[in-house]
């Protein structure tokens, strides 16, 4: 018998998380990530694990606070309007320093917006996901397969550095089935948790996890301590993939669902004689500066595709530092780009470019 | 394969429902004349069926389908119209159920319908590869569950054991055997082996067809390409 299994991309989310050694899942039911949930309910209490559906998106990612203060791998997950009552609880997670995981497969917003797969939270996860200075990192899978692959490491990712990691992915991705090898992934050994609140058996000082400080300058140190590891994070962890950017004059910046209509419709505007490439996003924060840097010296215009009104467009302007010109192809509100949409405004980008001088 | 009166399709969410109801419907109408296909299912707000519309229609096949499918309706609704299903003896009637025993709960409404010597199949679709319904006991829970909510008993197994557009024949010759034992333990005859159409061709899968199989059944698979 083959060695894959059929999935479902929020079933194969719920078992890299049950493949990192996750054990606490706590969320709420809501299109289109519910199968995340629904997994996690069959499978826990097989394995002695805890699934509890709490009372809502908020209480659950307290509940999240609570398990990863005590040193266990946890995680939550939710779709747009409800990973957006997360915010408060994911600030306190950073505040705190407390490894997480949380997933946020999109749906069309603002508001209770829609049901159809959407990437306008990329603003929530990259800039804003709570109050306060922090980041989370950011991981885009493109794949069945990445979902439990990028979920199984972002739970390595966030005992590394002691941050939250956010799996953001859409609709699409959480809906469609495509087949997975679950034995890729092997669990390391346990990671230091020193600072966990395990009880002191009367052995050591008891730990405290609080992200309230009482004198100004000593938040401010623990923030200045923070963005060290976040420096250490971007120059360690700018995750992307290049595909037919070498020779690029036209580069299109993609991430999640949106890459693989991108990559479909390079692969046809090759065949017209346009040179363009896909510069594939995998993290979002850190944003792959490094590589956009590089392909700025050569290519003469950038596609940001995406399906929000152009939420990405403006990092990868900046990466780029405005040197050369950004165009956007992007639908919303649940609407997915065509690859004939896309191959229109590589097209365009390509009427744009100035001879060589 | 003999051809019900009325087909119900149930199994484990993902198990390929929808898929095998319209390659049904599309071989039920060869012999019949008003073949309705019905989509029940109340679990899932992204109707799979649409892919297949033009199809359908092309064939002259009637879907019966939530008019809240594929909208941002998120909420269970059943199509008024099934009742014709049950209630016109002229029509030869595909029912697609939703997943699980939560999707089998709107075939309840109709059970009377089905159990007061109705001409009927419900078959139950298994495939080998997706992940919670790997073992006979899984297989055996999923049974009871629907069974008890739809409150109609299975009368076959179907194995449709893939792993979607990477399916090779080997693939689902592999699962021979648990679908063979399978229909012992559960007490379901295994009415048929699914196969995508561009395997069916094969002198391969017809030695398969004598692996104790079941009759082999073909599908074209209706998917939006990503």
């Amino acid at each position: 018998m083959a060695a894959k299994v059929l999935m479902k991309g929020n079933e194969a989310v719920a078992e890299g998380a049950l493949l990192a050694g996750c054990r606490h899942y706590f969320g709420y039911p809501i299109t289109p990530q519910t199968e995340i949930a629904a997994y996690m309910a069959k499978k826990m209490p097989k394995l002695g694990g805890t699934f509890l559906q709490a009372e809502s998106e908020v209480a659950a990612i307290n509940m999240v606070i609570g398990a990863s203060a005590a040193g266990v791998r946890t995680m939550t997950s939710s779709s747009s309007p409800g990973f957006a009552l997360k915010s408060e609880g994911l600030s306190y997670l950073a505040g705190c320093d407390l490894p997480a995981v949380v997933v946020n497969i999109q749906r069309g917003g603002p508001g209770l917006g829609g049901i159809q797969p959407s990437q306008a939270d990329y603003f929530h996860a990259t800039k804003s996901a709570g109050h306060g200075d922090f980041h989370m990192l950011v991981l885009a899978p493109n794949s069945v397969q990445e979902m439990l692959d990028f979920t199984f490491d972002a739970f390595d990712l966030a005992d590394k550095y002691r941050v939250t990691v956010a799996i953001l992915a859409d609709g699409t991705l959480g809906q469609m089935m495509e087949p997975v090898d679950t034995t890729s992934k092997i669990l390391g050994p346990p990671v230091d948790k020193s600072w966990a609140l395990t009880g002191t058996e009367e052995k050591r000082k008891p730990n405290l996890v609080s992200s309230l400080y009482l004198m100004p300058e000593e938040l401010e140190a623990t923030v200045f301590e923070r963005y060290e590891r976040y420096k250490l994070i971007e120059t360690e962890e700018q995750r992307y993939e290049r595909y037919l950017t070498d020779d690029a004059d036209i580069v299109v910046v993609a991430y999640g669902a949106t890459s693989r209509i991108a990559q479909n419709a390079i692969d046809a505007v090759r065949k017209e004689g346009i040179k363009a490439g896909l510069l594939r996003l995998i993290t979002l924060w850190p944003f792959p500066k490094k590589p956009l840097h590089e392909l700025a010296q050569r290519a003469s215009v950038f596609v940001a595709a995406e399906l929000s009104m152009g939420q990405m467009a403006g990092d990868v302007e900046l990466a780029i530092r405005c040197q050369k010109p950004v165009i956007t192809c992007h639908r919303t509100g649940g609407v997915i780009i065509t690859p004939e949409e896309l191959l229109q405004k590589i097209r365009e980008a390509a009427s744009m470019q100035s001879p060589a001088a | 394969m003999r051809l019900a009166r009325v087909t119900v399709f149930a199994g484990h969410f993902g198990s390929g429902k929808t898929s095998i109801a319209i390659a049904y419907a599309l071989w039920a109408k060869q012999q019949e004349e008003h073949v309705l296909l019905c989509d029940l299912d109340i679990m899932n707000p992204y109707s799979k069926m649409a892919d297949a519309a033009d199809a359908l229609a092309k064939a002259g096949i009637r879907v019966i389908a939530s008019r809240f499918a594929n909208t941002n309706v998120d909420a269970p609704a059943m199509p008024v119209e099934a009742l014709a299903v049950f209630d016109d003896s002229d029509i030869t009637g595909i029912i697609d159920l939703g997943g699980d025993n939560h999707g089998a709960l709107a075939l309840g409404r109709y059970a009377d319908f089905l159990r007061n010597g109705g001409d009927y199949e419900m078959l139950l679709v298994l495939n080998q590869y997706r992940p919670l319904t790997r073992s006979f006991s899984d297989l055996y829970e999923i049974k009871n569950e629907i069974e008890i909510a739809s409150k109609v008993g299975f009368t076959g197994l179907i194995n449709n054991s893939n792993l979607a557009a990477e399916t090779t024949l080997q693939d689902v010759i592999a699962t021979a055997d648990f679908a063979a034992k399978a229909s012992e333990k559960l007490a379901l005859p295994l009415k048929m082996t699914v196969l995508d159409e561009r395997l069916i061709q094969s002198a391969e899968a017809k030695e398969m067809a004598l692996l104790a199989m079941g009759e082999l059944f073909p599908m074209t698979p209706y998917k939006n390409k990503l």
